[in-house]
Order: C-alpha cells, then sequence, then structure tokens
C-alpha cells in the first residue's frame, strides 16, 4: 500500500502536499491564532460559559451555511438566504395564534401544520429560484437577487410593520430551549452540519455536487445531469435557509422585518473563510465548521476586548478580504501543485 | 519601393518548436496583385509560416523582405504596421457593436475633444464598404448579421487598417455557396486593387475557382508552386499527401479495404438531422462496425457527435436507437440510453483536480450505488481500467492532472468501458497522439467493435478515420455529401470528396 500511498502526492513531495492543503491549513491557523489572541487578552473569554456563548451565537448562521456550502461547491451563489430565512420564520409565525395585542390578520393552525407550511414555503421559494437558474437560465447571482427581493417583499406583506412573538411550541422549543446545560438550537445546528457532511462525503449525489464543482462540462460529458444537481442545491440551500430562520425566530423571541440582515454576510463569509473555493469542487462541510469557528470566536472576542464597536465592523471586512485572497491563491497554488 | 521585387518574399525560413521542426528552408514569394492559395495536411506548416508573416511568432531563421526591403517583425502589431491583416477562421468582430465601429476598431476617427467622431466613422465605413462593394448598413449591430457578411465586413476592417497582404485562414469553411460567390467576388476587386491575398483553406476547389497560384506544403516543407490554369485536384493531393515511400512509415496512401458489415443490425439511426452547425444528416451506426466521419474543419462533424450525445438539441430530424424513436433531452438521458461520448478536448471530459478513480467511476456511479458512494468499488474498478489499458503511473490515487496526455486520453475512454455502451462517439480520437499511442486506441477500438458496439470515429484528421473505421461518411458544409462502404477507400480519395 505504501507505493500507491505515495504516489498520491505530487512530485515535489512535502511541498506539494502543503500547498495543496493551503485552504484547509489557512483557517484552521488562523482560528487557533484568534482563540490564542483572544485567551491571553481577556480572562473571561476562555471559559466553558463563553464557548457555550460562542457555539449558541454561530447556530442559526450554521444551519444557513450547510446549504450554502453545497450551492458554492458547484461554484454557484444564493444570495436569499437570509432573506428566505426571514420569511419562513415569518411564515411560521404568521400561522401561529398570536396575542390580542399583536395586530396581523393571520391564520392560526395547529403547531404542525404551521410548521409544514413554512416548511412547503422555503421548498416552493427553493424551486422557484431553482427553475430561474437551471431551466430559464438567470445567472443564480441575479436570480437570487430578485429571491432575496421576493423574500423581503413576503415578510413585509405578512406582518405589515408589526412584531409576532409566538411560534409552535416544538419550534419554541429547538429555537431557545435547552436539553441540561446544551441549548437545542446547538444540538440542532450539530445535527444539520453533521448531515451535510455525510451527504457531500459519503452519497452519490454529494459527489455529483463536487464533480459539477469542479469541472461542469465534463460532469456533462460524463451524463451527470447538471441541471439537476444544481436545481436540487439551490433547494437544500433555501430548506436549510427555512429551518434557520424558524429557529432563529424562536432563539430571537420575535418574528419581524429584517431581522436576519447580517445573516448573508455571515453565512457567506463563514463558507469561504473556511476555505471552500469560490471556483467549486474543493472544501465542505469540515471547512464550514472551522469559518464558522473564526467568524465565532472574532465577533465574540472582539466584544470581550472592549474595542470600539465602529472597528469591530471594519475588522470583520478585513478579515472576510484577507480570506478571499487565501482562496483565490489556494487554487492558484493547487492547480500548480 | 524596389522596382520589380515582390511583394513579399521570404527566404530559406526554418522554425521548429522545441526540438520539432515545424518549416525547413521554406522560400516564398507574394507577388502584388495575386490570390495565392495554400494548401497542405494539418501540421503541414502552412499556418506555422503565415504566423511568421503576422508576427505571431518572432523567433525564426531566414529572412523576409516586403516589397524588397528586408523586414523583422517584433511583433504582431509591427506586422501590422508594415501592412500585413490576418483573417482567422474564428472571426474577431464585437457582435454587439454596429458595422461602422467594427470596421473602425482601433482606428475610430476622434474629433478635436478627443471624442468618437461619429457622422465620421459612418461616412468612412460607408465608403469603404461600397468601394469593397459589400451592401450593408453600417449601422446595424454586426452580430445580427449572417456569418459570411461578417467575415466581409472583417475583410473591410483589415483592409482599413490599411493592409497590402492579406491572411485568409478557411475563409470559405462556413459559407453557402452563394456566400463564397460574394467572398470571391470581393477578393477579385481587392486583387484587381494591387494587394495581395494568401488564401488558406481545405476546400480544393474553392483554392483552385479564386487562385492564381497555388502553393503545396508538405511535413515542413514546401513542395512546389505553379500556376492554377496549369493543375487541378489530383495535382495538388499528390503533392499534399506525397507518393513513394518517404510516407510509408505513416501508411494510408495505398488503398484501404473497408470491412463494411451492411447486413449487421442498426443500432443508431439518425434521420435527417440538423442542429447547430449540421443539416439534414441521416446515417445508420451497426452493431460492431465502426462508422467513420469525415470532414475538414468547421464541416459540421464535430457538431453532429455532439448532438448525439444530447449536448446540443436537434432543430429537425429524427433519432432513433434499436429502431425505437430517441429523444436526447440531455447528456443524462443520453447515457442512460446506452449512449457514450468522449470530447475532443480532454479538458473537457476529465476532472483534473480529481484522483483517477474519480474520474472513471463518475459515468457509472449511478449502476453501482444508490445513495451511498462505494470507493473501494469505484477503486477496485478503475484498478482493472488502469492495468488493461496500461495507464502509468498505474496508481488510481493520483490526481488526473499529473498524468500525461496521452494517459489522460484512456482515462477519458475507460470511464466508458465498465459498463458497455450501444453506440460510443469519439471525437478526434487519436488528436495530438504519438505513434504508440494511437496504436493502442486502435487496438481499443477494434476490440470494443469486437464486442457488437457500435462505434463512431468523427475527426478531422484523415488517417485517424482511416485507420479505425470500416465505413465512412464524408461531410462538408454541414452536410453528409458522400460515403465510401464496402471495397477500397485511399486518403486521396477521401480527401477529394471533402
Amino acid at each position: 500500500m505504501s507505493t500507491s500511498d505515495s504516489a498520491v502526492l505530487p512530485r515535489s513531495g512535502g511541498m506539494g502536499w502543503l500547498k495543496g492543503q493551503l485552504r484547509n491549513i489557512a483557517p484552521f491557523a488562523t482560528l487557533l491564532v484568534l482563540v490564542a489572541l483572544f485567551s491571553i487578552a481577556s480572562p473571561s473569554f476562555a471559559t466553558l460559559d463563553n464557548v457555550a456563548n460562542i457555539a449558541r451565537q454561530v447556530s442559526v448562521t450554521a444551519i444557513i451555511a450547510v446549504g450554502l456550502t453545497f450551492v458554492i461547491l458547484c461554484a454557484e451563489i444564493d444570495l436569499s438566504v437570509a432573506s428566505v430565512a426571514n420569511a419562513v420564520g415569518i411564515m411560521v409565525a404568521f400561522f401561529t395564534l398570536q396575542d390580542e395585542s399583536v395586530n396581523i390578520a393571520n391564520i392560526p393552525l395547529p403547531g404542525f401544520a404551521a410548521i409544514l407550511l413554512a416548511l412547503l414555503g422555503s421548498l416552493a421559494l427553493g424551486a422557484v429560484t431553482a427553475f430561474g437558474v437551471t431551466v430559464i437560465g438567470i445567472p443564480s447571482f441575479i436570480m437570487t437577487l430578485a429571491m432575496l427581493q421576493i423574500g423581503a417583499g413576503i415578510c413585509a406583506m405578512l406582518v405589515r410593520g408589526q412584531i409576532a412573538y409566538n411560534v409552535p411550541a416544538p419550534i419554541e422549543m429547538l429555537g431557545s430551549g435547552s436539553i441540561g446545560p446544551v441549548p437545542w438550537i446547538v444540538v440542532v445546528a450539530v445535527l444539520v452540519l453533521a448531515l451535510g457532511h455525510v451527504v457531500l462525503s459519503y452519497t452519490r449525489f454529494g459527489r455529483y455536487v463536487y464533480m459539477v464543482g469542479g469541472n461542469r462540462e465534463a460532469a456533462e460529458y460524463s451524463g451527470v445531469n447538471v441541471k439537476l444537481v444544481l436545481a436540487a442545491v439551490l433547494i437544500i440551500s433555501a430548506v436549510c435557509s427555512g429551518i434557520a430562520g424558524m429557529l432563529g425566530v424562536a432563539h430571537f423571541g420575535s418574528a419581524q422585518q429584517d431581522e436576519f440582515d447580517n445573516y448573508l454576510l455571515d453565512a457567506i463569509s463563514a463558507v469561504v473563510v473556511g476555505g471552500t473555493s469560490l471556483f467549486g469542487g474543493q472544501g465542505g462541510i469540515g471547512n464550514t465548521v472551522v469559518g464558522l469557528l473564526v467568524l465565532g470566536v472574532l465577533n465574540n472576542g472582539l466584544d470581550h476586548v472592549r474595542i470600539d464597536s465602529f472597528l469591530k465592523i471594519l475588522i470583520r471586512g478585513l478579515i472576510l478580504l484577507l480570506a478571499l485572497v487565501i482562496n483565490v491563491y489556494a487554487q492558484r497554488l493547487r492547480a500548480q501543485a | 519601393m524596389q522596382r520589380g521585387a515582390p511583394l513579399l518574399e521570404l527566404r530559406g525560413i526554418s522554425k521548429s518548436f522545441g526540438g520539432v521542426t515545424a518549416l525547413s528552408g521554406v522560400d516564398f514569394t507574394l507577388e502584388a496583385g495575386e490570390i495565392h492559395g495554400l494548401v497542405g495536411e494539418n501540421g503541414a506548416g502552412k499556418s506555422t509560416l503565415m504566423k511568421i508573416i503576422a508576427g505571431v511568432h518572432t523567433s525564426f531563421e531566414g529572412e523576409m523582405r516586403i516589397a524588397g526591403e528586408a523586414v523583422r517583425h517584433r511583433s504582431a502589431r509591427s506586422a501590422r504596421d508594415a501592412g500585413i491583416g490576418m483573417v482567422h477562421q474564428e472571426l474577431s468582430v464585437v457582435p454587439e457593436l454596429s458595422v461602422a465601429e467594427n470596421v473602425m476598431l482601433g482606428v475610430q476617427p476622434v474629433n478635436r475633444l478627443g471624442l468618437v467622431d461619429w457622422p465620421g466613422m459612418m461616412r468612412r465605413a460607408r465608403a469603404l464598404l461600397a468601394e469593397l462593394g459589400i451592401n450593408v448598413d453600417p449601422r446595424v449591430p454586426i452580430g445580427s448579421l449572417p456569418l459570411g457578411m461578417q467575415q466581409l465586413v472583417e475583410i473591410a476592417r483589415v483592409l482599413s487598417s490599411g493592409a497590402r497582404i492579406v491572411i485568409l485562414d478557411e475563409p470559405t469553411s462556413a459559407l453557402s455557396p452563394p456566400e463564397v460567390e460574394v467572398l470571391f467576388g470581393l477578393l477579385r476587386r481587392v486583387r484587381d486593387s494591387g494587394r495581395s491575398i494568401v488564401f488558406i483553406s481545405h476546400f480544393l476547389e474553392d483554392v483552385l475557382a479564386i487562385c492564381d497560384r497555388i502553393t503545396c506544403f508538405r511535413n515542413g516543407r514546401l513542395i512546389e508552386t505553379a500556376p492554377v490554369p496549369a493543375i487541378d485536384k489530383s495535382w495538388i493531393i499528390t503533392r499534399m499527401i506525397g507518393a513513394g515511400h518517404e510516407e510509408l512509415e505513416q501508411g494510408y496512401t495505398g488503398e484501404i479495404r473497408l470491412d463494411s458489415k451492411p447486413g449487421a443490425p442498426v443500432v443508431l439511426a439518425c434521420e435527417a438531422a440538423s442542429g447547430p452547425g449540421f443539416r439534414e444528416v441521416s446515417l445508420e451506426a451497426r452493431a460492431g462496425e465502426v462508422l467513420g466521419i469525415y470532414g475538414s474543419m468547421g464541416a459540421g462533424q464535430l457538431d453532429l457527435a455532439r448532438a448525439l450525445f444530447g449536448r446540443t438539441a436537434l432543430s429537425g430530424g429524427r433519432l432513433s436507437l434499436d429502431g425505437r424513436p430517441l429523444a436526447l433531452r440531455s447528456t443524462s438521458a443520453a447515457r442512460k440510453a446506452g449512449i457514450a461520448f468522449v470530447p475532443e478536448s480532454r479538458r473537457s471530459m476529465l476532472f483534473a483536480q480529481e484522483p483517477v478513480y474519480r474520474n472513471v467511476s463518475i459515468s457509472i456511479l449511478d449502476r453501482i450505488s444508490r445513495l451511498w458512494v462505494k470507493p473501494a468499488v469505484e477503486r477496485e474498478i478503475a484498478q482493472r481500467h488502469v492495468e488493461a489499458l496500461g495507464i502509468r503511473p498505474p496508481s488510481v490515487h493520483r490526481r488526473l492532472g499529473t498524468l500525461s496526455g496521452g494517459n489522460q486520453q484512456k482515462v477519458a475512454l475507460a470511464k466508458w468501458l465498465t459498463h458497455l455502451p450501444r453506440v460510443l462517439v469519439l471525437s478526434e480520437p487519436t488528436r495530438g497522439m504519438d505513434v504508440g499511442a494511437k496504436e493502442e486506441v486502435v487496438r481499443i477500438v477494434r476490440a470494443l467493435r469486437e464486442q457488437g458496439i457500435a462505434v463512431l470515429v468523427v475527426s478531422t484528421e484523415p488517417e485517424t478515420v482511416l485507420s479505425l473505421a470500416d465505413r465512412i461518411l464524408v461531410m462538408k458544409r454541414g452536410q453528409v455529401c458522400e460515403e465510401f462502404a464496402g471495397g477500397t477507400v485511399s486518403k486521396d480519395r477521401l480527401l477529394a470528396a471533402a
């Protein structure tokens, strides 16, 4: 076995392997450096409580990022994730009985029906995106930009500037309850991440995702149904966003317009900072997990070191820029290795 | 300008690429006011010579004189400034811009403010087009015009930049007969104005119809130049492919027996099929027979091959497989129906970043796994093919991009060999291969034929088709123009038909 193992490595040996792995090593090194920095700078950072905080803070982003990882692996993009999350979160509240004080013409239904309808809603939004991209042929960048606006429109129509508070009991529990010391939303995020990883790494569909992202023309010429794969990843992305939206509404304690606005950038950042290639075909959920932790540690750590909150925004932008530079370089180095 | 000197004179031109000689000792003259045809097979050296003239290749041996003065181009730009223009087979027009803007591309007149002088540009474009007898409104976007007209405009553009020598590479390959006539009219007017044209083409009838003199190339040498009224098609073909023993090692100069099987069952039939690049093509691929489709570049056989795999849709006609009608909405539908395809470019078939075994397994993934992938099974299947096809190095884990071109081509073939297809379409299967690798492809294709697969070999190289096919269709301008079945065929008859 040793001969075939060594044959995996290019001729340049260790260096070549390192170059090929840059996209995996760089984010992990970033994570370690950030953790070390914040641990030294603040005694309250490296505590068990704070680890739980970080996990809770990235959970909603994590669920969205799983779907987005599928899309980006196919060398497409979904800009509608946060908007779809918001819309589906509002849908589930819309189908739940609200207090007298909430002035929304909603349609109260039993809890399971509300959840089912909201899930179907996310499926339908994903299907519309998939139809636009694969059948009509609109670039995903533009199609999901339109869907972003449509999602915002649905939010606006359903709540009309009001705020809803009640969601079905199971959603309430998963979004804001805990199982022992562990918040349910963290459990759900871990499960969704695990499921995404299993699908991408061990199923035939997952292989198709990587192949379509790696060389779409070659996938086409190998008889892979490329359009079907693209449609599937866009629907997966919408459903993940929908789940994140429902749990997020319970997590925040309210359903209103524009409450997920930060999550588009966060989810894209998590996937890309983690090292999944924007050109498709390289990366995975493992990378996304590292990316989520980098973002979570950064956001949380900056709070602990009492930094100017306006500077915080700039720092996030710079970190994202750095990740993009590494992403593009890693692609180039790997092509050479 | 020296009186009596030819417009362009080349002496002792030699050029090699990394030890491979592309041109050796070529003497070539182009007189003022002539249309000079260049013929020769792919790789005979005519494009290399034209790229030297046009300043694309700047390092070469020998000397070049324009109107008696020695010149040495430093770049394509300095060649252009010396009055040499080239129109490539792939047109370089900007489809969204108007005809006038395309004609004046790079030489737009500007007014005192440095802005484009639109009325002036329209006026000059209109005058130039009228002078050349091109009847087109300079205001319409060029992309909306038929290809033949776009080509005329591109020639006008080259002339507007002051070219005295215009090199045309395969100008008639995509044109219909009436368009060819219009083009010829334009070329004659350009010639009569004292400018010269180099006309490179595989279409010998066209070369004979328009050129004043013709030069034949073979294996990097200029074989002979002769005035047109004195020569005919067979004269050219003899000089293109050479006679006597020097070409014997390449074979295919003599008669080749075709092992056609007219009685074998028809697997894939194509009835009056039209699509992008071809029209009203009818053919029948039979079990256990290799059907070769030959045509020069742009004749439509490569487009036909893509359509047979569902990559592009048919605009007319019918397909049937085993007598049942076949609608190919996608490549995956074609694959499931039992049609396999290896495209001419390896890059569009393979995943350079993925290991060999994933490249092999991609097209059979749905047969070996339902939900879960089974890497162990994939590796075992790939290992079998790696050994059977002699892929080097013999490791299924190696990243595909690190393999040599010939070995990559074998991997591309291997992906269709696990579950044998009913029909295998090979586009340019031996392009860029050395003799040894070509022989292996022949061996593999023969083995597949023996197993009853209907094989289609589509190529622009006559040798490829001759070495593999049992029956040959020749395509020209998108249509099948001749069939060779049974009996024998030779390379000169094949070239004469195309």
